[in-house]
């Protein structure tokens, strides 16, 4: 089912939590809702499922076509998971999971063997049917997800939304629960939004981004094109490291051929992995640069370059075979020309 | 073991431990063996007789009566305003909250002057009240209503703290999942207070039953009609009958020991529950 939202404003007090959104997932994707903390991606998720309401007269929910604006939380058919699992914690697993049946109205609930049954079926779903029978605070943070997860799918809602799904779990068991929750989705192709602050995780799992800032959408599309080609300088930044410099001084380093999309007077976006190095005698394009710092652990060496003219520091990623050909240390001086660059108007400055 | 460096040294631990132990003997331990001493000295059938006695036996009932109104009114009370203020934002929240707190900072013989104001025969309701042949003061409604008044913060002060720290997650996700209001707080809400409820009712029972000040003021003092059992102590104890006041007192202090009693098993259990 696919989801809409139009015009969407929500004001707590004085903050501006969404000050305009607009969003359209379509059926059977996976949606990542990117942004920083208070950019408003988890207000827009709670008015999606039904746990807070635009402000009167601001916009409308669609699910398939059909308004839900004014349908309370309960009848929308949302599987909603919580950050921190939110699971009763006085009920065991499979009770947990049954919740959601076992407060039905009498003619639309099965028959208590049955929801039991579903429950087990749901357990197994998420490799948990062994811990039917634990409480929430025996199991781990990764397991305790996977509940909140069929508990939610008991309901069999009609969207999945995911706020910070791995947000409260540690690094290696975010990763595998995240490559779990792509497969899953390609098994259970259920319309699904998530939630997060990590760029890395939105890019790597969903089909499509929508990176807010501040209560506004910033940009949609897929991972390769919001990285590629990032609209806003805030896109760009939040995207991954980048270098920001004032444009003159990079005009003449640009490689022959290079994207020569700087202007005179605008800010300059580099990534770190988008500049070569060179012997600093080597002539042709290029800025002299003094190696600040040299950092070569791991697959990429980072080093940290001072440019000779204007004392700008520039972060730069190169391969560490790249970097044994140079053959550089602490205080050498150093050509640097740009790959790829993105300019933008100073008045979208962040 | 706790690291050397923040360990006191035996002699200090000893001496601590030691006053600690002599308060508790003279403070506690002692008034409640002199109160069981003196109500057995003239013998278990005295004891009995006292008890026995239709005044003593009116003031244990109107006791329990008071109890049995008060408590299942304050339990509603303390949950609906532990609820609202834990769970919910609207305006003159704060206000709700110090006001819940009034009847601990205000004496309890003053909150049995406000009723006699207010319902007293030169009160405001008080003609009207005549006029209508009902009676508050000097009589039963006039205790229930002081003993609320004096007990209505237990209930709501015990649950606050809890549901502000439980938050609103859980219901959210029971919404979520379909439940009406109902069913949230009976199957999701209700369940995580129980055992903070549970306490809040026996520090509420206990107070209910031993209220003095404020009963004192609005009861009359009419024998086997308005006495609840501690005015019925001090009756006993004012005309000279100090075996028939400890008799009834010993009452009383036997309902404490066995309110404190089940109040550690309630803390044992809360400490247990994850």
């Amino acid at each position: 089912m696919s989801i809409e939202a139009h015009g969407i404003r929500k004001k707590f007090g004085a903050f501006t939590a969404l000050d305009g959104v607009d969003l359209h997932v379509p059926q059977g994707k996976l949606v990542a809702v990117l942004g920083p903390s208070g950019s408003g991606k988890t207000t827009l998720l709670r008015i999606i499922a039904g746990l807070e309401f635009p402000d009167p007269g601001s916009g409308r929910i669609l699910f398939h076509g059909d308004d839900v604006t004014d349908i309370p939380a309960g009848r929308r058919r949302v599987g909603f998971v919580f950050q921190h699992y939110a699971l009763f914690r006085h009920m065991s697993v499979l009770e947990n999971v049954a919740f959601g049946l076992r407060v039905r109205r009498r003619r639309d609930r099965p028959a208590p063997p049955a929801i039991l049954e579903r429950a087990h079926r749901l357990l197994e779903l998420v490799q948990l049917d062994g811990l039917a029978g634990r409480f929430p605070s025996q199991l781990s943070g990764g397991q305790r997800q996977r509940v909140a997860l069929a508990r939610a799918l008991a309901v069999e809602p009609k969207v999945l939304l995911l706020d910070e799904p791995f947000g409260a779990l540690d690094a290696r068991v975010r990763k595998e629960l995240r490559r779990w929750l792509r497969r899953f989705h390609d098994d259970i192709q259920l319309t699904t939004i998530f939630v997060t602050h990590d760029q890395e995780e939105a890019l790597e799992i969903a089909d499509e981004v929508v990176i807010m800032n501040q209560g506004r959408v910033e940009q949609v599309g897929t991972p390769q094109q919001v990285y590629d080609n990032p609209s806003t300088p805030f896109v760009y930044q939040f995207l991954g490291n980048v270098n920001v410099l004032r444009a003159p001084a990079l005009a003449t380093a640009l490689r022959p051929g290079g994207v020569a999309a700087a202007t005179q007077e605008g800010l300059i976006y580099v990534r770190p992995h988008d500049i070569e190095l060179a012997p600093h005698d080597a002539g042709g394009p290029g800025l002299s640069a003094i190696v600040r710092h040299l950092h070569a652990a791991g697959p990429h060496a980072r080093l940290l370059l001072e440019q000779v003219q204007t004392r700008e520091q520039v972060e730069v990623e190169v391969s560490r075979s790249e970097l044994s050909g140079l053959n550089l240390k602490v205080n050498d001086l150093v050509r640097m020309r740009v790959r790829q660059v993105r300019s933008f108007a100073e008045d979208f400055a962040i | 073991m706790q690291p050397r460096a923040t360990r006191d040294p035996a002699w200090a631990r000893w001496l601590l431990t030691a006053v600690a132990l002599m308060f508790l003997l003279f403070f506690l331990v002692l008034p409640l063996a002199v109160v069981f001493s003196q109500a057995l000295e003239k013998g278990v059938g005295h004891y009995l007789a006292t008890i026995r006695e239709p005044n003593a036996l009116e003031a244990i009932k109107l006791t329990l009566l008071t109890v049995a109104i008060v408590v299942p009114a304050n339990v509603a009370f303390g949950v609906a305003a532990a609820w609202a203020i834990a769970k919910f934002k609207f305006p003159g929240k704060s206000v709700l909250t110090t006001l819940i707190d009034l009847p601990f900072a205000v004496s309890p013989v003053i909150a049995g002057l406000i009723y006699v104001l207010v319902f007293g025969a030169h009160g405001w309701f008080g003609p009207w009240l005549i006029a209508h042949d009902l009676k508050v003061i000097f009589a039963v409604p006039g205790i229930v209503l002081a003993t609320a008044f004096v007990t209505c913060p237990f209930v709501a002060r015990e649950l606050i703290p809890l549901m502000q720290a439980q938050g609103t997650d859980e219901e959210s996700s029971a919404v979520t999942l379909g439940a009406n209001g109902w069913q949230t707080f009976l199957r999701v809400t209700l369940p995580n207070i129980k055992w903070g409820l549970f306490y809040g009712v026996i520090l509420c029972n206990a107070r209910a039953m031993g209220e003095f000040g404020a009963v004192s003021v609005v009861s009359g003092h009419i024998r086997g009609v308005t006495n609840t059992m501690p005015l019925h102590v001090e009756i006993l104890y004012n005309e000279y009958n100090i075996a028939g006041a400890f008799a009834v007192a010993s009452l009383l202090a036997l309902l404490a020991l066995a309110t404190l009693v089940l109040k550690s098993v309630v803390e044992w259990r809360q400490a247990g529950v994850p």
